[in-house]
């Protein structure tokens, strides 16, 4: 059924498919479109799921960490503030390598204070050990929810799927919204009443260090799962012949796309690269990029932007443009007069569009 | 991937016997000590037994002196481990 949605929606649609036993969160911009649907759909009867209100996000992963350990399909949602102040419970989640589906609508950490969109808050997860997601528009926001509890239970370990605050969060598009069967749950371990184990007990020695290298390897091995199942790791946009790249992800790729046509209509060979995942790191797509190579961000970790730095890291020299912080939105000219820049090396190494 | 790090059956010392750390010793007198179970109650690591007196398991015993603080009989001291 074809539905115009926002990409909040759109998650919120492919929740209720795979009819989780727990849901909860706690609300914050720009997030909380997405669980008030799901609190609605479970009001009305719609949806057969306990929704758990909490005081905060550190208690609403702490709900959907106890209730995972039992055995449940859980969700929750968050954003900015509320993903710093869950961040602790998010390591206790991926190390105890349970099945876990959050989304992030991504957005600004103050201060100062901003609301509106970047990556900032996203690209602070990827230190943990969860698969990072990425979705593009309302509809891969929906397919990468749906893939998201598929693969979660696959590898037993958590998934974000991240969309763009405002921009993808309250934007509608028209979503395809497929009817999917999603298999019953799927964990390594569920601790039930009655059982007599310690979960999370010290782990001194070499234990910690071996789960955590278990974790480390899983993370990686799970590229080929997602390259075979899940819709891969990026998306190849005119890049057959390029010679010139350009590594985005998020919402702002619909942007960079158009960009980048423009290029390719005065014959520039450019394309586009758009990361689906930031964990596991799409490397071996990354090194088969062209020689040339510019990477926008929505995020900086020093001067730099964090995916940059990320592609430099598989060996990629590249020139960075940081964009889109809190909201500062690239417009497609702007954009595309950099990308000019950037063919003609006029760029400098790094450079902020403010 | 191995889950013996994340579940386990758990066994008297299996996480180290914490006993080690130990730099004071609380000693109980058990001439003084009335058996009223006050540092039973306190104690952080559950490691007190009272039957008729206090008995310490010093195996897990870390040393930090809560219970002598409790003791309303000053039944117990501290003694610095060799």
């Amino acid at each position: 059924m074809r539905k115009l949605l926002t990409s909040n929606e759109a998650v919120a649609e492919a929740v209720k498919m795979a009819k989780p036993d727990v849901i909860a969160a706690y609300p914050i911009t720009p997030q909380s479109p997405i669980v008030e649907k799901l609190s609605e759909m479970v009001e009305s009867g719609e949806l057969d799921s306990k929704f758990v209100r909490v005081e905060s996000e550190h208690s609403a992963m702490g709900v959907v960490i106890g209730a995972a350990t039992a055995g449940a399909r859980v969700f929750t949602a968050t954003s900015s503030h509320g993903l710093a102040y869950m961040y602790e419970m998010c390591w206790w989640a991926v190390g105890s390598r349970l099945p876990i589906v959050m989304a992030l609508a991504a957005r600004s950490i103050g201060a100062p204070w901003n609301i509106h969109g970047d990556h900032l808050d996203l690209m602070s997860m990827r230190d943990l050990g969860w698969i990072i997601s990425v979705a593009e528009n309302a509809q891969e926001a929906f397919d990468m929810t749906i893939n998201a509890f598929l693969l979660s239970e696959e590898v037993n370990i958590p998934v974000v799927v991240a969309i763009d605050g405002f921009t993808m969060s309250h934007t509608a598009e028209v979503v395809n919204v497929r009817q999917v069967d999603i298999p019953p749950r799927k964990q390594a371990y569920r601790i039930l009443p009655g059982m007599e184990v310690a979960l999370n007990a010290v782990a001194f020695g070499e234990a910690r260090m071996l789960a955590r290298y278990d974790l480390a390897r899983d993370l990686e091995e799970s590229a080929g799962l997602i390259e075979e199942k899940f819709g891969g790791l990026v998306e190849r946009y005119r890049l057959e012949d390029a010679e010139y790249a350009v590594v985005v992800t998020g919402g702002l790729s619909g942007d960079v796309k158009d960009a980048v046509d423009m290029l390719r209509e005065e014959g520039v060979k450019i394309g586009v690269m758009r990361l689906r995942f930031i964990r596991p790191f799409p490397r071996k797509a990354v090194r088969e990029l062209p020689s040339q190579v510019l990477v926008v961000d929505r995020a900086n970790t020093d001067l730099r932007g964090v995916l940059s730095v990320e592609v430099a890291a598989c060996g990629v020299e590249n020139k960075n443009v940081v964009a889109g912080i809190g909201g500062k939105y690239p417009t497609v000219d702007e954009l595309h007069s950099c990308f000019r820049r950037f063919v003609d090396g006029k760029l400098s190494d790094v450079e902020w569009l403010i | 991937m191995r889950l013996d790090p994340i579940i386990s059956k758990a066994t008297a010392g299996s996480a180290g016997e914490t006993g080690s750390w130990r730099n004071f010793r609380p000693v109980v007198n058990s001439e003084k000590c009335s058996g009223c179970k006050e540092c039973f109650y306190y104690c952080p690591e559950g490691v007190i037994e009272v039957k008729g007196v206090a008995r310490i398991d010093y195996r897990f015993c870390k040393g930090c002196g809560v219970c002598r603080e409790v003791c309303m009989q000053k039944a117990i001291v501290m003694v610095p481990e060799e």
